[in-house]
Formats: C-alpha cells, sequence, structure tokens
C-alpha cells in the first residue's frame, strides 16, 4: 500500500498538464451538454463510460438529431479510429501487466497516449502501477471536470458558440509537441496532406475514412523511406 | 432534450460500445503471446503522428473559403495557438487563448 502510494505520487506531477487541460475541455463539454437539457448525472455517465473527448463533443451533436443509434455507432468507429493506432505502437508496453490492462486499455486516450510514450517513471518505481496510476488520475479529472461544466451550465446561462474550438486547440497543440519530438516529419506530413486532399475530394461529412485508408497505402508505399530516416 | 432518456442512453451505450471496439481490437488481434508482425510495429510508430495531422484537419474541415467570414476566424485562432505554443510551451495557455481569441471572434467581431 505504501509502495503504490509512492508510485500515485510519483505519477501525479506527469499528469498535470493533462489536469489541466480536462479541467477546461471537460467543463467545456459539461456546459454544452447542460445547454442542450441534459443535467450533470449525463455528464458523468458519458464521462465514465465513454471517456473519449472529441466523441463527447459529437456525442451531444448526435442526442439533439434523429435517433439513429447506428449512425452513432458508426461515428465513434471512425471519430476513434485513432485510438487503434494507438494500441498498435503500445503492444509491447502494455505486456505483461495482468489484472490492470483491461482498464489501461480502456483509458487510452490522445492525452494519456501521449504521457505513456513520453514519461519515463524513476527506477524504484514499479512500471506498471506507474501507467494505472496516470490513466486513473487522468480519468478522474475528466469525469470532475465535465460534472463541474454540467453543473455550472444549469446555474448560469452561457453563450457557448465557439466553445467547441477548444478541441482543435488541443489537437494542434499536441500536433506541434508531436512536430517537435521528431526529426522525421515525414507521418505528420502525410497525416494532413492525404487529410486535406480527401477532404476536398469527399467533402466534410465522407473523407475520413478514405484518409485512413490513404495514410495506410502512403505509409506501405514510403515504409523504407521513412524508416531509413528514422 | 429532442430524445427520450431511453433513446439517449441508447445511443450513449452504441458509442460507448463503438469506442471500447477501437481501444481493444490491436490487443485482441495481436495477444501478448503470439509475435506481431514487422509491419504492424513500423505502424505502431508512424501512425500516432499522421493520426493528430487527420484530428486537426477533422476539427476544421466546415471552414468554408468561399462564404463569409471565410475562415478568418479560424485561421486567426489557429495561428495564435501555434504562436502562444512556440513562445510558452504551456498546453492550457495555448489552448485557452486560442479559444477565447475565437469566441471574441466569432460571437462579437463576424
Amino acid at each position: 500500500m505504501q509502495h503504490k502510494l509512492k508510485t500515485l505520487k510519483c505519477a501525479f506531477p506527469y499528469t498535470l498538464p493533462v489536469l489541466t487541460g480536462y479541467l477546461f475541455l471537460g467543463i467545456a463539454f459539461g456546459i454544452l451538454l447542460s445547454s442542450k437539457g441534459y443535467h450533470f448525472g449525463w455528464a458523468l455517465l458519458m464521462s465514465t463510460f465513454i471517456y473519449a473527448g472529441s466523441m463527447q463533443f459529437v456525442a451531444v451533436n448526435l442526442l439533439i438529431s434523429a435517433f439513429n443509434p447506428l449512425n452513432a455507432f458508426l461515428i465513434a468507429l471512425v471519430v476513434n479510429a485513432r485510438h487503434i493506432f494507438y494500441g498498435i505502437s503500445l503492444l509491447k508496453t502494455y505486456k505483461g501487466l495482468g489484472a490492470l490492462k483491461p482498464y489501461l486499455i480502456f483509458g487510452l486516450t490522445d492525452e494519456t497516449y501521449s504521457l505513456i510514450c513520453s514519461a519515463r517513471p524513476p527506477e524504484d518505481v514499479d512500471k506498471r502501477y506507474f501507467m494505472f496510476f496516470i490513466t486513473l488520475l487522468n480519468h478522474s479529472y475528466w469525469v470532475i471536470a465535465s460534472a463541474i461544466g454540467a453543473i455550472l451550465g444549469a446555474l448560469f446561462t452561457f453563450n457557448t458558440e465557439g466553445i467547441d474550438f477548444v478541441m482543435t486547440a488541443l489537437f494542434v497543440v499536441i500536433f506541434i509537441d508531436q512536430w517537435k519530438s521528431q526529426k522525421n516529419h515525414i507521418p505528420a506530413l502525410i497525416g494532413v496532406g492525404t487529410s486535406v486532399v480527401c477532404l476536398l475530394i469527399f467533402g466534410p461529412d465522407k473523407f475520413i475514412i478514405p484518409s485512413m485508408l490513404c495514410i495506410l497505402i502512403s505509409f506501405a508505399a514510403l515504409k523504407d523511406r521513412i524508416e531509413r530516416k528514422a | 432534450m429532442t430524445l427520450t432518456n431511453t433513446q439517449s442512453l441508447i445511443l450513449i451505450a452504441t458509442i460507448v460500445a463503438g469506442t471500447l471496439i477501437t481501444r481493444f481490437l490491436p490487443f485482441i488481434f495481436f495477444p501478448e503471446n503470439k509475435k506481431t508482425p514487422r509491419f504492424i510495429i513500423y505502424l505502431g510508430k508512424v501512425l500516432p503522428y499522421a493520426s493528430i495531422g487527420l484530428l486537426v484537419v477533422y476539427c476544421l474541415k466546415n471552414i468554408s473559403f468561399m462564404q463569409s467570414p471565410f475562415g478568418i476566424p479560424e485561421i486567426i485562432a489557429v495561428l495564435c495557438v501555434i504562436a502562444v505554443h512556440l513562445w510558452k510551451s504551456n498546453t492550457l495557455l495555448s489552448i485557452g487563448s486560442g479559444t477565447i481569441v475565437y469566441i471574441i471572434l466569432i460571437q462579437v467581431v463576424f
């Protein structure tokens, strides 16, 4: 128990950037959801079990559209498809985690993924519990922040137009951080380039799946060049 | 609320299922006791950079350069996020300032 507490204390500072980001995003989500007539219990439910920021913002739109669960399911697959990429890159890191593994996979958000990839715990800390606490702390920030937002949204009236820009800003920031951490920018450029081309060809409602296919094809075609540069 | 409580719950449950599938799929397809193909390992290394790029484009997909305000609020706000982040490298500051600039631009200016 003592040891776990020490690991928790060690993991906490690493999660501070996510704490601030999730407070802002989570509160924004809660306010947006409550502006559509859903009280904070719904925010708690969604943030606990969906736990995927961008998808939850999309879900707010789905909740105010005509009831279409199949469509919602497909959108969830597409919007979250990047998690497949994260999972593939963590196959090795998440080996031998035992009972902790399902929760760590469930809690694999963009931000948790970036911390798991970058954070290096001290030698004397149990890496498995270090990763578990990072995941658990991030998850609790998100749930608490969205409940706060929903309560605020019920107490005050906000003009929420434009608040969804937090998502855009978040991804731009992650993109810059990744860009600075890498010498080889081909993967990032492939991501932006193919998506823009597919957006122009297929339009805003249908471009994600073609983009993902084009990204995969580009990576397959350029494998030798990219691996040589990396 | 346009949907009933039951409809809302069903919708949320399907979104939970879709999200869980995307997170667990790689670990189901490539279990610990089997060797992961080399190509998949390579994809694991490069895909995260491309997928964030895709997400940035996804967020900006509804901009129209043909109609007023011609994407100007988005361009200014994204440039603001980039500038503040390169300057201070503080995630919250970058996100907060960009979002506030955007909200002011679309609620007050345009």
